[in-house]
C-alpha cells in the first residue's frame, strides 16, 4: 500500500479523535461508543498504517539495526498496546497518541517524498536537452534516425528552429546557435564551416550541416550529466560526523526512553500511564532522517542549481574545500587575457599605417600578423598586392607597394630608418604599458606605430573586483616577463603577480602558495592540469580540454571569468545551507528529546506523544525545504 | 516490590539494547562467482542489507540485483558514492545495478537517508 493511501487512512480515523481532543473540554462531546469506538480506529490505523514500520523495524532488528522505522514502532506499540491494558483495567487510555503519531508520521514522509523528488529533477532536466532524433545523410538521402543510430562521421542537417542532435564540426551552412542550455552562456554563437557545434543546443537562424564527431556518451552534454550525477550523490566529509552518530543514534534513544520512564515512575512516583507518556514522547521525537537528511539534499540542490548556470561542481570534497579558500590564482594566458593578441593603438594615419601593414603582414606567418589583418578586416580595408617581399628574421619584413619600399617589424628593424623624436616617445609610452610596438614605416622612414596587446577579457576587472569582496587573495601566474604581467595585472586589479613562472613550474607554484591557505587554480589549458591537480579547488574554464577537465574540481562550461567568482559563492552558499541543515537537524534532537523527557515540566514544558511526532515530521521536512530553497537562489546575488 | 522489579526489568532491557545493537555482530559476507566472464551477487534489501559486504573481482563486469521486500521509505534509494549511482528501488521488484569493476579497492553503499551501510571490496585480480 502506497504511503499516500496510509496516510489517507490514518487521517480520516484519526479525524473523530481529534474532533475528541478538541470537543470534550468545551461542551463534554463523546465519542459514542467511547474506548471501544477509539479502539476500533486506531487497532485499524495499526493494522493498515503503521504495521510496515513495524515490519521495517523487525526486519532491521534482525540485523542489529534500529532506524527510523523502530522508534515510530516502539512508540506508536507502546501506546496502543498499554491502552488496552488501561481500558481492561479501567484506567485512562491514549489511543489518540497512537493514531495521530502514525497519522503525522505518515504527513512527515508524504511531503518529504515530493521535497525529495524536487531536489533531484536537476538532472532530470538536463537530460531531457537531448534531441530525440538527427536528420542524416545515409546513400544520399537524408533521413530522419533515432539518436542512438547516429555514428561518429555521419553527416547531419539541422534545419532552424532544430536542435543540434550530437556534437560536431561545421561543414556548409551559417547560423547563429543558441548553447545557453549546456553552456550556460546567455548570447547566440555564430557558426560558419570549420566551427564546432554542441548536441542539444538550438539551431535558430539558418540551415546547417556538420559532421558528427562524438555521439552517445561522448558527446559534451552526457559528459555534464555524467559529472552532474557523481556530484550529486557524492558524499561531503562533513556527513562523517553523521555517519558515525547515524549507528549508535537511535539505540541510545530508546535507552533515553527506558531512562526517562523508570526516573519518573520510580523516582518521581508518577503514575504508571505519566511515566510511559514522557517515554513514548522521547521515543517519536527523535528523528535520525533529519540528520542523515541535511548533507545529501543540499548538496543534490547545489550542484544542480550550479550545472544550470555553467558551473560544474564535482563532489562535495570540492564543495568544502572552496569554502574555506585563501588565494586564488589565475593562469594568465587565455584565463585573464583572450589568449589571442589584437591591435590596441594605432599611431600615425590609422588608414595608410594599417593598410601597409596588413598589406605586407598578409604573406607573414607570425602570431602578431593575425592582429593586425583582423584590425584591416575589421575597418574594412582592402589589402595591396606587395613585390619582393623579404623576411628578415627577428626583426620584421619589407617589400615594395605600390612603387615605393615599405617595411614592418620591430625596434631592431627600425633602427635601419630615421623616426621622429615624437614617435619615438610614443613608442615608449606604449612598451611601458606592457605592449608589443610594431613600426611602420615607408621610404626611410617610420611613419606609424602599431601597438599589439593580448587583453584582458572585459570581464575581468569586473570579476576579480568581485573575488576581493569575497575576502580572497588573488594572484597571476604567467611566463611573460615582470613589466608585461604587472601591466595587465594592474588593469584588472590582480594583487600579487608571479612572472617568468615556467608552464612545467606552474604546479610547484601553487603548492608554494598553499602553505599560507588553501589554494585555487583558475586554467584552461593541458598544460594547467597538473596545476588544476594541485590546488585544493582546481578550476578549469571555458573551451577547456578534456585533460583540464579531468583535473579540475569545478569546470566552468562558460569562457567567462564570472563563473569563478558565482562558482566560489554557490559553493560557499551550499556548504553553508549543509552547515545549517546539520545545526538544525542535531539542535532539534539535542532540546527536543529533554523537553519530551520532561526535564522542564517543571515550568510546565511537556509534550504529548501526538505533539512529539508533529515535530518529528516537521523537522525532516524543514531540512529537506531548506535544502530545496537553496534551488530558489538569484544568480546575480552569488557575487 | 513491583517498583524492585520495574527497575531490574529496565535495566535488563538496556543491557539488551547495549548488547544487541551496540555491540559488534558478525556481517553477512558474499563473494561473486564468475560466470561466463559476469560476476553476479543478489542483495536482499529489509532492515539494511544482506548480504552487507560484497567482494567482486576486479576487471570483470559485475551485476548487484537488489531486491527491496522492507517498505520503509528509508531503503528506496541506494547510493553508491563513488560510482555517481543513486538507483529507486521499487518494493519487491529486482533492480541489477552495474557496478565498473576497473579500479580495486572498498567502496561503500548507503541508502538515501545514510542510515544504512553496505560494503563493495573490489580485489585485485593477483591476490587470487
Amino acid at each position: 500500500m502506497s504511503l499516500k493511501w496510509r496516510f489517507g487512512v490514518s487521517l480520516i480515523l484519526s479525524l473523530p479523535m481529534v474532533l475528541e481532543m478538541v470537543l470534550h473540554p468545551l461542551i463534554h462531546w463523546m465519542l459514542p461508543g467511547g474506548n471501544w469506538t477509539m479502539l476500533g480506529l486506531t487497532t485499524i490505523i495499526m493494522i493498515i498504517s503503521a504495521r510496515p514500520f513495524a515490519q521495517s523495524a523487525w526486519a532491521a532488528f534482525k540485523k542489529h539495526h534500529a532506524n527510523m522505522d523502530t522508534l515510530v514502532a516502539v512508540g506508536t506499540t507502546t501506546a496502543y498496546v498499554y491502552s488496552i491494558y488501561a481500558m481492561l483495567t479501567h484506567q485512562a487510555v491514549f489511543f489518540e497518541s497512537a493514531a495521530l503519531v502514525t497519522t503525522f508520521v505518515l504527513l512527515g514522509q508524504v511531503l518529504e517524498e515530493r521535497m525529495r523528488s524536487r531536489a533531484s529533477t536537476a538532472l532530470e532536466k538536463l537530460m531531457d536537452l537531448q534531441a530525440q532524433t538527427a536528420t542524416v545523410q545515409r546513400a544520399d538521402q537524408w533521413v530522419e534516425l533515432p539518436l542512438n543510430e547516429v555514428q561518429v562521421g555521419d553527416l547531419i542537417q539541422v534545419k532552424p528552429g532544430a536542435k543540434i542532435a550530437v556534437d560536431g564540426k561545421v561543414l556548409t551552412g551559417e547560423s547563429t546557435v543558441d548553447e545557453a542550455m549546456v553552456t550556460g552562456e546567455s548570447m547566440p554563437a555564430l557558426k560558419k564551416p570549420g566551427d564546432q557545434v554542441i548536441g542539444a543546443t538550438i539551431n535558430t537562424t539558418g540551415t546547417l550541416t556538420f559532421q558528427a564527431q562524438k555521439v552517445g556518451d561522448q558527446t559534451m552534454l552526457a559528459q555534464i550529466v555524467e559529472l552532474v550525477r557523481k556530484a550529486q550523490n557524492s558524499h561531503a566529509p562533513i556527513q562523517k560526523l553523521t555517519d558515525q552518530v547515524s549507528n549508535f543514534f537511535v539505540p541510545i534513544v530508546l535507552i533515553i526512553a527506558i531512562i526517562t520512564y523508570l526516573i519518573w515512575y520510580l523516582g518521581l512516583n508518577a503514575s504508571n500511564a505519566q511515566a510511559l507518556i514522557f517515554a513514548v514522547s522521547v521515543v517519536v521525537i527523535a528523528c535520525p532522517c533529519a540528520l542523515g537528511l541535511a548533507t545529501p539534499t543540499a548538496l543534490m540542490v547545489g550542484t544542480g542549481l550550479g550545472a544550470k548556470l555553467g558551473i560544474l561542481i564535482k563532489n562535495g570534497e570540492v564543495l568544502e574545500a572552496a569554502n574555506d579558500l585563501q588565494t586564488v590564482v589565475f593562469d594568465k594566458t587565455g584565463t585573464i587575457t583572450q589568449g589571442q593578441p589584437t591591435v590596441t593603438d594605432i599611431v600615425g594615419d590609422t588608414v595608410q599605417v594599417l593598410q601597409i601593414a596588413a598589406s605586407l603582414e598578409k604573406l607573414s606567418e607570425h602570431p602578431l600578423a593575425q592582429a593586425i589583418l583582423q584590425a584591416a578586416q575589421q575597418q574594412h580595408l582592402s589589402l595591396a598586392a606587395v613585390t619582393n617581399f623579404q623576411t628578415h628574421t627577428g626583426q620584421g619584413v619589407t617589400a615594395d607597394l605600390a612603387g615605393s619600399a615599405t617595411f614592418v617589424g620591430n625596434h631592431r628593424l627600425a633602427a635601419n630608418y630615421s623616426i621622429s623624436d615624437q614617435l619615438q616617445q610614443q613608442a615608449q609610452v606604449l612598451e611601458a604599458a606592457a605592449k608589443t610596438v610594431i613600426f611602420v614605416g615607408q621610404e626611410q622612414q617610420v611613419i606609424g606605430l602599431i601597438a599589439i596587446q593580448d587583453q584582458p577579457k572585459s570581464e575581468a576587472a569586473a570579476a576579480i573586483s568581485a573575488l576581493k569582496k569575497q575576502g580572497l587573495q588573488t594572484v597571476m601566474l604567467t611566463g611573460d616577463n615582470q613589466v608585461v604581467a604587472q601591466a595587465i595585472a594592474h588593469q584588472v586589479g590582480i594583487d600579487q603577480v608571479i612572472a617568468g613562472v615556467l608552464p612545467t613550474t606552474k604546479a610547484q607554484q601553487v603548492q608554494h602558495l598553499q602553505q599560507q591557505g588553501k589554494v585555487a587554480f583558475v586554467g584552461d589549458g593541458i598544460n594547467d592540469a597538473p596545476a588544476l591537480s594541485a590546488a585544493d579547488v582546481g578550476i578549469a574554464m571555458g573551451s577547456g580540454t578534456d585533460i583540464a577537465i579531468e583535473a579540475g574540481g569545478i569546470v566552468l562550461t562558460k569562457n567567462d571569468l564570472w563563473g569563478v567568482p558565482q562558482a566560489l559563492a554557490l559553493s560557499r552558499k551550499t556548504f553553508q545551507r549543509i552547515k545549517l541543515n546539520l545545526f538544525w537537524a542535531f539542535i532539534y534532537n539535542i532540546l527536543g528529546i529533554p523537553i519530551a523527557a520532561g526535564v522542564f515540566a517543571g515550568f510546565g514544558w511537556t509534550l504529548s506523544p501526538e505533539l512529539a511526532g508533529l515535530a518529528m515530521a516537521f523537522s525532516s521536512l524543514s531540512v529537506v525545504t531548506s535544502s530545496v530553497l537553496l534551488g530558489r537562489t538569484k544568480l546575480e546575488k552569488l557575487t | 516490590m513491583t517498583k524492585i522489579i520495574v527497575f531490574c526489568l529496565g535495566l535488563v532491557l538496556i543491557g539488551l539494547i547495549i548488547w544487541w545493537f551496540l555491540l559488534p555482530h558478525a556481517t553477512t559476507t558474499a563473494t561473486a562467482q564468475v560466470q561466463d566472464q559476469q560476476q553476479v551477487v543478489d542483495v536482499q534489501v529489509a532492515g539494511g542489507y544482506d548480504p552487507e559486504t560484497v567482494v567482486l573481482r576486479q576487471g570483470i563486469p559485475a551485476v548487484l540485483n537488489f531486491r527491496r521486500s522492507d517498505p520503509s521509505s528509508c531503503l528506496d534509494h541506494v547510493v553508491f558514492p563513488d560510482f555517481g549511482i543513486n538507483q529507486a528501488l521499487p518494493q519487491n521488484q529486482v533492480v541489477p545495478i552495474k557496478i565498473d569493476t576497473q579500479t580495486a579497492g572498498e567502496y561503500s553503499w548507503a541508502c538515501g537517508m545514510d542510515m544504512f551501510h553496505g560494503k563493495l571490496i573490489i580485489q585485485a585480480a593477483q591476490e587470487e
